[in-house]
């Protein structure tokens, strides 16, 4: 990466695998088993969530030394929500379709532990460049277990991916479902996003061993 | 943090300062843009209640409305009457539409007169009588638009809500839940009963019109509950008026 110096390049690589927000630092579980019963909802949240983290992660940054640390988590949950709330209405008058599709995120990224976890734990401390990176870094590790979660849910749950259906007709009988396959149900409920979770870590702490914590 | 920030005065002044800037900015956006919100929303509720009776620009498996351009003219062209209902009372009011289900019901709970709006096509020679309906699901409101013909048998549905879960109980505005309902009869017998989404019915692909049932979406019971209790509670509401058709 000519861009970027190596310690740029690592706040965005880290929280891709070895520093996780959902699978290490266990942030932003509860999105994660909210809207991952389908691959399209992880993918609107993933973004908003990298769009909302990035700005925010900057605004945060340019004022670390002016916030006054008492009140330091409220102001942050002031800048998150007014941000969102304004891209809301933004969107409402110029484009209510998609404003639409994501009216149901909006909430959902306000209280999203993720976005307060970095604002706390790295753009309070750092200047703007480098807490855009991290807020990047950091949503992108986001969006690959909820795409991932997604797609495991999607596929076993509804036998769909995207909508479309990958693996036959469960009604007409077609496809896997000729030969007796049925959908689990259980996978669109949440607690198996919890179980998919885990076996992510499960797979990534056994690799690399150096994650386990005693 | 340097001690200048600690200090007492400065917390409260920051704090009153920011209250102030954000607050600004909030109601100067809430309030510039209004004018553009309420218009799509008009556009909205046009478009929403001629997808029930069938005009839109569906695919097979999409749910596309006619475009915003061209709503104005059409919902002109296919709404014969917009009705208000109020006790015995029936009168035509153009701007029936805009009538806030929400804020009836409302009056309905003190004990007041409601104006139910029922609106009335007209496709290929065919009438529909387009009723809103308006309940809760599992997080927030849901609402929709329920085209019937003059025996209360349904023609074709729009579903819409404000938060449900997406992946679960979002898809009761999917196609694959709302076509279901084409075909339905509301009534059983020469009663009123509505029509339940139902996790037992044992006939996925909803052949059987008479059942007074529509399969349930896996994962999204109390979103379904919602939808089987507005219409029932909303659309008993017409039933007198559909007598007086016959």
């Amino acid at each position: 990466m000519g861009l970027l110096s190596k310690k740029d390049a690592k706040l965005i690589t880290d929280p891709l695998a070895d520093n996780n927000p959902i699978t290490i630092q266990v942030l932003g579980i509860c999105s994660a088993l909210a809207i991952t019963a389908e691959l399209k909802a992880s993918i609107v949240m993933s973004i908003s969530v990298l769009f909302v983290l990035g700005v925010g992660n900057v605004v945060i940054s340019l004022m670390r030394n002016i916030i006054p640390s008492k009140i330091r988590i409220i102001v942050q949950l002031i800048v998150v929500a007014a941000l969102v709330i304004i891209v809301d209405q933004v969107l409402k008058a110029f484009a209510y379709e998609l404003s639409k599709t994501l009216s149901v995120f909006v909430g959902l990224i306000i209280t999203n532990c993720i976005i307060m976890g970095r604002f706390e734990a790295f753009a309070l401390g750092n200047g703007p460049w480098r807490s855009f990176l991290d807020g990047i870094g950091n949503a992108l590790g986001y969006a690959v277990i909820l795409i991932i979660v997604g797609f495991f849910r999607e596929l076993l749950g509804s036998g769909t991916l995207l909508g479309f259906k990958v693996l036959g007709d469960p009604i007409e009988k077609t496809g896997l479902y000729a030969i007796g396959y049925e959908n689990n149900g259980f996978m669109l409920l949440s607690p198996m996003a919890l179980i998919v979770v885990g076996i992510i870590i499960w797979v990534q702490r056994s690799r690399n061993t150096a994650l386990i914590e005693d | 943090m340097s001690n200048k920030t600690d200090s007492n005065l400065y917390t409260i002044l920051f704090a009153i300062g920011m209250v102030l800037v954000v607050g600004a900015l909030l109601a100067f956006t809430a309030s510039s843009l209004r004018p553009m919100i309420d218009a799509n929303k008009k556009i909205e509720k046009q478009q929403n209640i001629l997808y029930a009776m069938g005009v839109n620009e569906n695919d097979e498996t999409s749910v596309t409305f006619i475009s915003t351009d061209k709503v104005e003219g059409e919902f002109g062209k296919y709404i014969k009457k917009q009705l208000v209902i109020e006790g015995d009372k029936v009168s035509e009011d153009a701007k029936a539409y805009l009538i806030d289900v929400k804020k009836q019901q409302a009056l309905a709970k003190e004990g007041k007169t409601r104006k139910l709006p029922l609106f009335v096509g007209e496709k290929e020679g065919k009438a529909f009588y387009i009723a809103p309906i308006r309940g809760k699901g599992l997080w927030d409101a849901i609402w929709g638009y329920i085209a019937m013909d003059k025996n209360m048998v349904v023609q074709g549905v729009f579903f819409d809500h404000k938060g449900e879960t997406p992946g679960l109980g979002a898809n009761i505005k999917q196609r694959f839940f709302m076509d279901d309902f084409t075909g339905e009869d509301l009534m059983s017998n020469g009663q009123f009963k509505g029509i339940a989404v139902s996790k037992s019915n044992a006939d996925p692909k909803n052949e059987d019109k008479t059942d007074n049932e529509v399969d349930a979406i896996a994962g999204a019971t109390i979103t379904g509950d919602g939808v089987s209790a507005m219409i029932k509670s909303e659309l008993k509401l017409y039933v007198p008026y559909f007598k007086t058709l016959k």
